[in-house]
């Protein structure tokens, strides 16, 4: 890893502690929701609608089938709300009549023998009338005449700055562009799943596979009209999430709590296979842009107009605060006076789309870097110089409309990246090899961005996120949180951030199990918000703590770990409590309307420059990501071995997204290629030198001034890819993933334009 | 329950196939296709299982003055670091070596990859190439079938019901053969193929080309071979090879599909292009 | 059908069906959870072990041809395998899923080239799928291991 800041590697490795939930998983012994030991288990498994929309007219359970000793749960059986709890109740748990999408669920069956769900599933009868015109595509949802919700939209948003109007009169240069992203898959490891069971207290618990306790407590509250206090929901080791495991989660617990009401007692496990998985599952929102970018000569930007669309799907979801995100993140890290955008959110007959890292942002950045890269090329000025006119100072306005402060890195970061890349080096020697003759073309690109961390706007005061401490007779102090560890890190980096700031080692500190039973509601475990945002939190309950303990227990400045398990076993003996709660406070300067899109978006930007080179193959147009760098400035790296490996993991789901993660569709609008032979990720094969560039300069919203960074790396892979490409080939690419088909269509069609 | 049926030798085996009933036996060998299928289908009463990898017979490669002699349960692990393989036929240690990823080359076998007939098979066009036979015994013995009849049709074999793939013959190749391979996949590795190719030609010692065989894979029903462009270029000469007859004689020799992995158009254009490369730069 | 094998060193007589995919048979009769189904089909190596030494897809294997196999899975590979360490030092593992499978693919592969190119790691790895990582860690596990330094 390059590092800007001249750092000791022994420094690097104290700041870099194992993971606290490294050895369990090394050896196996990690519990997934898969692997927890059960007795008298019932499996499930769920009757899903085939048509893409449309009405349930009959559910038949062929009477002359031994049903007895089945579970069977229909919408009949619902004790409370038949919806999910989310942003909206449109989305049932399981379809009582009408349907919008393939694979929606009709009902659930449980049995001990899985073998005999399958026979079953053979004597379940579903009579469908479908939906005459169901849509699929963003443009045609917009015009179409029988519409799913009015308009087909779910949210329309303008971002508005300026004279968008006015500027384009006077624009000296000008470029249009549409360009599209197609859905991507999250593809964690583990496929989804759950397990419902009754403790012997009455309390149903939940366990399993997610990033978000309290949203799954909330919707089995609302579906099965239980109180609170009678339900649990405990996280089981979660392997792998990316977004994938925020919100349907929810749906999986409601289904298995179902099947254990009528169960007698016995726990229901409800585990998707992945072909399952990949089919009903919410993926990343497909997008459709129209860019619209105006300079003067000097290649100052005069507007950015855009009208952005993504595809929400058949239900909303979280589709609004995904357009949101994009729709913020749209104008990027430039200097510009007069913006627009527009967004809408579009309902089709597609399953749901829902979070994957980036939550928007990847959509409309990529829209944008492109774009920029087109107008670089039509004022004939190196995309990096065009960037270098237009990123971000101290001092500007955002294009929210915001004072920019201190705490913009935009400059600095590209020209960081420019010299660890080398790129105006690599730009030469691709000149000349691209002259020679070689089977292969090759190319450099580069995308600037920022990425805000946290809830957007008054997100996070809604949240209104607490978490406590509790430190213990024998000194050992546990941290509850709602924050789950997902392999990101979460817990390593919560745990070091709390010792820290408690002057303890580690190993006295530990993250208490997700378990809505015990840990507070510190929000949800998404939006690049953890160590940020939580971790801050943490620091400020351990600050608490110390407080209490010198207040209280007479701990003095300085201690050793001793000394302070002294302290905590005394003020146990005389009755005091060792717990302290810290709650979330906004930033006095966090001003947002969410009307206008004006004010602070985010508390903290991550500014971030990425520079991809690459190789297309001139007879198969393949292309192979020869180098990347990604350069960004984080604030600080509270454990900058799990930061690097957050940076590689979203950079190489990038480089997926950019070139060959393809989402198809079957004639009933759900993923066609439903298997890892045809939804092809990266190997290890495919992945190159990558190179990580750390910028710290201490100004975040989080702990020592760290900033989130899990969906930063996902931004910039496609956009520099494709701008890359681009420039290898000499042909404008329109739409991810670049795949050899189109890069093929594309390169024949130039050659053809070229012969006329 | 499944009957589970072992045999250790190549008789027992085929005296053990002709007594098995005919649509409820599954035969395996490395069971990298097999398990897949039976873990997607729908569940199918095998009512019998004939395990061909505990026989030693189908596990032998033996160098012989014609060639070599794979027998058909030689896995592809095995294929890709056999010495005598990486020096006389590169072609195979290659293709062995991308097909899957090692998870997958421990397992599977050669025979398996030609009997699972996958028009997408990456061991096809290698063989084709190299103008293969494969020794085939059954009931009343052994006979020899060159390896380009074999595939009849989408996932059909010249297999008789009671007959089984023994090994694999691939000749020497004459002073002045070249010989050109590659695998168009989604990814660098553990892809399925959109396009394979595997060409041998043997030139004189001009630029006369005296014989050209290609092998093609994701291209067709079945693996193929490319008669009309054997055809014009044999007994022709490099220097008079035209890029537009060759396209022409490839695009009636083949006819690829769109499918969930890649497009006709990309198909075939890909096809001539390493056509046209393999002539070119087969070495 | 009764199969005997040798699992992590020790002699296991199993009664299953014969078409029972090792996988489960490891997981259910044996309660070796370390091997992970993601796929079901061979391409994601998360239930990845070591058949005779060879790292195999246990998702793929019949127990039908496990007759006198010699299996280790993650729970049986030694204590002081530089692996462990190295992939507790790099933090190889993020969420875990892929761990098991991918360090008997490790342990295959370096058993096979003992001081691995970047290439022969890049391929030996190939067939086992991590999501997190980005691989970058898990290559830095692998050639500490091989070497005993992270950045050699």
């Amino acid at each position: 890893m390059a590092k800007l800041l001249e750092v000791a590697s022994e420094m690097e490795k104290k700041n870099s502690p194992k993971r606290v939930d490294g050895l369990s998983k090394i050896y196996g012994k990690a519990l997934y929701v898969d692997d927890i030991p059960l007795n008298g288990v019932l499996h499930a498994s769920t009757i899903r609608s085939s048509c893409a929309g449309g009405v349930v007219e009959e559910l038949t359970f062929d009477p002359t089938f031994d049903w007895t000793p089945f579970v069977v749960v229909t919408a009949q059986d619902i004790p409370g709300l038949n919806a999910i709890k989310m942003l909206e109740n449109d989305q049932p748990v399981l379809v009582d009549r009408v349907f919008r999408h393939a694979g929606e669920p009709l009902a659930l069956l449980a049995h001990s023998d899985r073998g005999m769900l399958e026979t079953a599933l053979c004597h379940v009868h579903v009579r469908e009338t479908p939906l005459a015109h169901p849509v699929f595509e963003i443009d045609e949802a917009l015009h179409a005449e029988g519409t799913i919700i009015p308009d087909n939209v779910y949210t329309d948003y303008l971002l508005n700055k300026g004279d968008v109007e006015q500027a384009q009169k006077n624009a000296e240069c000008f470029i249009e562009e549409r360009l599209m992203t197609s859905s991507q898959e999250q593809l964690y490891i583990e496929p989804q799943g759950m397990i419902a069971v009754f403790q012997e207290d009455g309390v149903l618990r939940i366990e399993g596979s997610m990033q978000c306790p309290y949203y799954v407590l909330d919707a089995l509250e609302q579906c099965t009209g239980l109180d609170k206090d009678k339900l649990r929901v405990v996280q089981s080791t979660t392997g792998g999430a990316f977004g994938g495991k925020e919100d349907y989660p929810s749906m999986i617990a409601c289904h298995a709590a179902l099947l254990a009401l009528k169960a007698g007692g016995l726990p229901v496990k409800l585990i998707y296979e992945r072909g399952e998985d990949l089919r009903v599952t919410p993926k990343r929102h497909p997008s459709r842009s129209l860019v619209r970018l105006g300079a003067n000569r000097e290649g100052e930007l005069q507007f950015i107009d855009m009208d952005f669309a993504i595809d929400g799907g058949a239900y909303r979801t979280l589709s609004p605060v995904v357009l949101s995100r994009g729709v913020i993140h749209a104008p990027g890290p430039y200097r510009c006076a007069n913006i627009r955008v527009r967004g809408r959110a579009v309902a089709t007959n597609h399953p749901p789309f829902g979070a994957f890292r980036g939550f928007g942002a990847p959509q409309s950045i990529f829209a944008l870097e492109v774009a920029m890269d087109r107008l670089a090329a039509k004022l004939n000025m190196d995309p990096a110089e065009l960037r270098r006119k237009n990123l971000l100072h101290r001092g500007d306005v955002s294009p929210t409309g915001d004072l920019v402060g201190e705490d913009c890195f935009a400059q600095e970061i590209l020209e960081a990246a420019l010299i660890a890349s080398h790129y105006e080096e690599r730009r030469d020697a691709f000149r000349h090899w691209n002259a020679a003759q070689h089977n292969t073309l090759r190319g450099i690109g580069l995308a600037t961005f920022a990425h805000g961390a946290g809830f957007t706007g008054n997100g996070e005061l809604y949240l209104a996120s607490r978490v406590f401490l509790q430190a213990h007779a024998d000194g050992q102090v546990e941290i509850l949180c709602s924050n789950t560890e997902m392999g990101q890190g979460a817990a390593t980096t919560l745990v070091q951030i709390a010792a820290d700031a408690l002057q303890l080692p580690m190993e006295q500190v530990h993250l208490a199990q997700t378990d809505t039973a015990r840990v507070p509601n510190s929000g949800p475990t998404v939006a690049s918000r953890t160590c940020m945002v939580v971790g801050d939190l943490i620091e400020k309950a351990a600050q608490c703590l110390l407080q209490k303990l010198r207040a209280e227990g007479g701990l003095s400045q300085t201690f050793t770990s001793a000394e302070f398990s002294a302290v905590c076993f005394r003020m146990q003996e005389s009755g005091k409590d060792l717990l302290v709660t810290a709650s979330y406070q906004p930033p006095v300067d966090m001003l947002w309307d969410e009307k206008s899109f004006t004010g602070r978006a985010y508390s903290s930007y991550a500014w971030a420059a990425y520079i991809a080179e690459v190789e297309v193959d001139k007879l198969t147009l393949e292309t192979r990501v020869l180098n990347f760098t990604a350069a960004q400035e984080i604030g600080h790296a509270v454990h900058p071995q799990i930061v690097q490996g957050q940076i590689e993991g979203g950079v190489v789901q990038g480089i997926g997204y950019a070139l060959y993660e393809n989402v198809l569709w079957n004639q009933f609008g759900v993923m066609a290629n439903d298997r890892l032979t045809n939804y092809i990720i990266p190997t290890t094969a495919d992945i190159g030198p990558l190179q990580v560039v750390l910028m710290e300069k201490g100004l975040g919203a989080g702990p020592k001034g760290a900033k989130g960074v899990g969906e930063l790396p996902m931004d910039g892979p496609a956009p520099a890819i494709v701008n890359a490409i681009q420039q290898a080939l000499k042909i404008d690419v329109a739409q991810i993933p670049a795949m050899p088909e189109l890069l093929l269509d594309l390169s024949r069609a130039q050659r053809g334009s070229q012969c006329q | 329950m499944a009957e589970w049926l072992r045999p250790r030798h190549m008789n027992e085996a085929l005296r053990l196939l002709a007594e098995l009933p005919a649509d409820h036996h599954q035969i395996i060998s490395g069971g990298t296709d097999v398990m897949v299928a039976q873990q997607l289908r729908a569940p199918r009463d095998i009512a019998v299982w004939l395990d061909l990898s505990a026989i030693p017979e189908l596990k032998m490669v033996e160098v012989t003055a014609e060639g070599i002699r794979i027998g058909a349960g030689v896995t592809l692990s095995v294929l890709r670091r056999h010495p005598e393989v990486q020096k006389h036929w590169p072609m195979l240690a290659a293709s062995a070596a991308v097909t899957g990823a090692a998870p997958i080359q421990n397992r599977a076998t050669l025979g398996g990859n030609l009997c699972n007939a996958s028009p997408a098979a990456d061991n096809a066009p290698v063989l084709l190439a190299y103008g293969a036979r494969l020794e085939i015994a059954g009931p009343n013995g052994t006979r020899f079938l060159p390896y380009d009849q074999f595939h009849l049709g989408y996932r059909q074999t010249a297999l008789a019901a009671h007959e089984l793939l023994q090994a694999i013959h691939v000749p020497y190749l004459p002073g002045g053969s070249r010989a050109y391979y590659r695998k168009v996949g989604t990814r660098a590795a553990q892809a399925i193929a959109k396009v394979g190719i595997a060409a041998w030609i043997h030139f004189d010692a001009g630029q006369g080309i005296i014989a050209a065989r290609f092998g093609l894979a994701s291209v067709a029903a079945t693996p193929c071979l490319l008669p009309r462009v054997s055809h014009y270029l044999e007994g022709n000469n490099l220097k008079h090879v035209c890029e537009f007859t060759i396209r022409e004689k490839v695009s009636s020799d083949i006819k690829p599909v769109d499918d969930i992995r890649s497009t006709a158009e990309y198909r075939l254009e890909v096809a001539s292009r390493l056509v046209w490369e393999a002539i070119h730069d087969a070495h | 059908m009764s199969v005997k094998m040798q699992i992590n060193g020790q002699e296991v007589q199993v009664q299953a069906p014969p078409a029972s995919r090792l996988l489960d048979v490891l997981r259910g009769e044996l309660g070796l959870k370390g091997a992970k189904e993601g796929c079901g089909e061979g391409e994601c190596g998360a239930c990845a072990v070591l058949v005779n030494g060879q790292v195999v897809n246990s998702c793929l294997i019949p127990l039908g041809q496990m007759d006198g196999a010699k299996i280790v899975t993650i729970e049986g590979v030694p204590g002081d395998s530089p692996l462990l360490q190295s992939f507790h030092d790099c933090a190889a593992a993020q969420c875990g899923i892929c761990t098991p499978g991918m360090i008997l693919a490790a342990t295959a592969l370096l058993a096979e080239h003992p001081q691995p190119t970047m290439d022969e790691i890049r391929w030996g790895l190939s067939g086992n799928l991590c999501r997190c990582t980005g691989y970058g860690r898990i290559y830095e596990a692998v050639t500490q291991a091989s070497t005993g330094d992270a950045h050699g």
